[in-house]
This record gives C-alpha cells, sequence and structure tokens, in this order.
C-alpha cells in the first residue's frame, strides 16, 4: 500500500506531500502522523503542502483533523509552503482552516513551532512562579 | 456553443480520481487557462467526482474542450446511477451533508465554476455540469 514518509527531526515530525492526494492516502496519512506524535511523543507536526496542487474539501477536513488531534496530544501543528492558487481556492471554496497554523516556508514553519514550545515551556515557568 | 473536442473517463474507485484530475489538468492547460482557474476547476471536479464515487457508487465522466463567442472553456459531466438527491436545493445549501463531510462538497462546486447545473432523480441517478471558461468568466 502507497505511504506518505513521516520523519523525525528532534521532538517535531516533518511530513513531505510529494503526490497528489487521493482520500485513502489521506487517511493513512492522518492515522500514521497520530500514532507517530503518541510513539515518540513529539511536540510539533510540520506538514509542508508545496508539491500539492489539489485541496479539496475532504482533504482540508484532513489537515484539520491532525491538527485538532495533534492538539489533543500537547503536539502543534503547522501546514506550510501553500501554493498561492490552492489558498485563494479554499476560501473560494468556504474552507478556511480555522485552527490550523500556516507558514510561508518550512524554515518559517520550524519557527513558529520552536516558539509554541518555548511559549508552552514560559507559560509553566509564569503558571510555576504565581502558585509560589 | 461549439464543443472542439470529446472524451470519456469511467470513475469506479479512488485511483481513478488522480488520472481524471490529471486529464483535466492536460484540457485546461492546452487551452491556455491560468493556474488560479485551472485549480478552482480541478478543486470543483474533485469534489462532484467524490460524490460520485461515494454517493453514486462510481459513474462515467465526460471531458469536453467547448467554445462560445470565441472564448474556450472546459466543460465536465459527472454522470451517476446511483440513489439520486431527494432534495437537490437542501444539497445545494453550505453545511448540509447527508454524509459525514463538511457539506461543502456541491455548494463549494458550484462556486468554484462558471457555469453549474444540476439534475437528479430519485432512484435514477445524479447528472452534474460544470463548465469553467479560460478567461474565467
Amino acid at each position: 500500500m502507497e505511504r506518505i514518509p513521516i520523519l523525525k527531526m528532534g521532538p517535531f515530525l516533518l511530513v513531505t506531500i510529494q503526490v497528489d492526494l487521493y482520500d485513502r492516502l489521506a487517511l493513512t496519512l492522518e492515522n500514521d502522523l497520530i500514532n507517530m506524535v503518541s510513539k515518540t511523543e513529539a511536540k510539533g507536526v510540520l506538514i509542508d503542502i508545496s508539491a500539492v496542487s489539489i485541496v479539496d474539501s475532504f482533504m482540508g477536513r484532513i489537515l484539520g483533523n491532525i491538527a485538532s488531534m495533534s492538539k489533543i496530544m500537547d503536539a502543534a501543528t503547522v501546514v506550510v509552503g501553500m501554493q498561492p492558487a490552492v489558498a485563494i481556492t479554499l476560501v473560494e471554496l468556504g474552507l478556511t482552516l480555522a485552527g490550523v497554523h500556516t507558514a510561508l516556508d518550512v524554515e518559517q514553519g520550524m519557527e513558529l513551532l520552536r516558539n509554541k514550545i518555548g511559549q508552552i515551556d514560559t507559560d509553566e515557568e509564569g503558571l510555576y512562579d504565581s502558585f509560589i | 456553443m461549439i464543443v472542439l473536442s470529446k472524451e470519456k473517463l469511467s470513475i469506479q474507485k479512488e485511483q481513478d480520481v488522480v488520472l481524471f484530475r490529471n486529464r483535466i489538468k492536460e484540457l485546461a492547460t492546452k487551452i491556455g487557462m491560468s493556474l488560479v482557474n485551472q485549480t478552482k476547476l480541478i478543486t470543483a471536479a474533485s469534489e462532484l467526482v467524490r460524490n460520485m464515487l461515494r454517493y453514486g457508487g462510481g459513474g462515467i465522466t465526460h471531458l469536453e474542450i467547448v467554445s462560445k463567442n470565441s472564448i474556450p472553456g472546459v466543460r465536465l459531466v459527472f454522470a451517476d446511477e446511483g440513489p439520486g438527491i431527494k432534495d437537490v436545493t437542501l444539497a445545494m445549501k453550505d453545511g448540509y451533508s447527508t454524509g459525514k463531510s463538511l457539506g461543502l462538497g456541491l455548494p463549494g462546486a458550484k462556486r468554484l465554476v462558471n457555469e453549474f447545473d444540476i439534475k437528479s432523480e430519485p432512484g435514477k441517478g445524479t447528472t452534474v455540469t460544470i463548465i469553467r471558461w479560460k478567461n474565467g468568466l
């Protein structure tokens, strides 16, 4: 069965989608990613869709699902590299990807994830301080 | 309206969708459609072909290059012999779904194309026809 590879990079999981997705492939990715988040205790998931030319409502829903599920598993999700034509089409379709963090490229996406982890640390420190 | 080219593609399984999308891209590129217009057309087609597979049990698609007032466009027909849609007006509403989807498929697809026509008869099937013109108007 065809599968999209998931790479582990420090505390993050990295997925680069290089093929045009069909529904089953997208569902398998959703499943694999959530299992990997649990197994590796990843703190962030970065999905690069720069090679994806079509994102329809199903694919959009999968991206949203991955973000929600990761969040419950204490990991942040960022989707990077969306082509301008795809962004225009998504909004016209009626899908705004609310709840999914986005960045223009992998570098900025990584930065965003690092900041998110940093933020959590400071938040917890703050909580601790106020506790004392 | 003149039909400049015509072909048929049967859609019976999910993998057929990838081939179908690629073929639309070839046709749209052939008439010089911009990338944004192409993306809108293929996304709309992707929604409709999913409906055809999920609710209609697969079907036949027609891919045509048409021309009106010397402006070319791509016309796609999705015909299935599934159970049909009971209430087409309701099915065209944003957020309505009998499945577990977001309910954006039909209304979203309509927004992404220039011409949209749906005919459905319970027990006989559904036929959706869409056109996107090269200039996007």
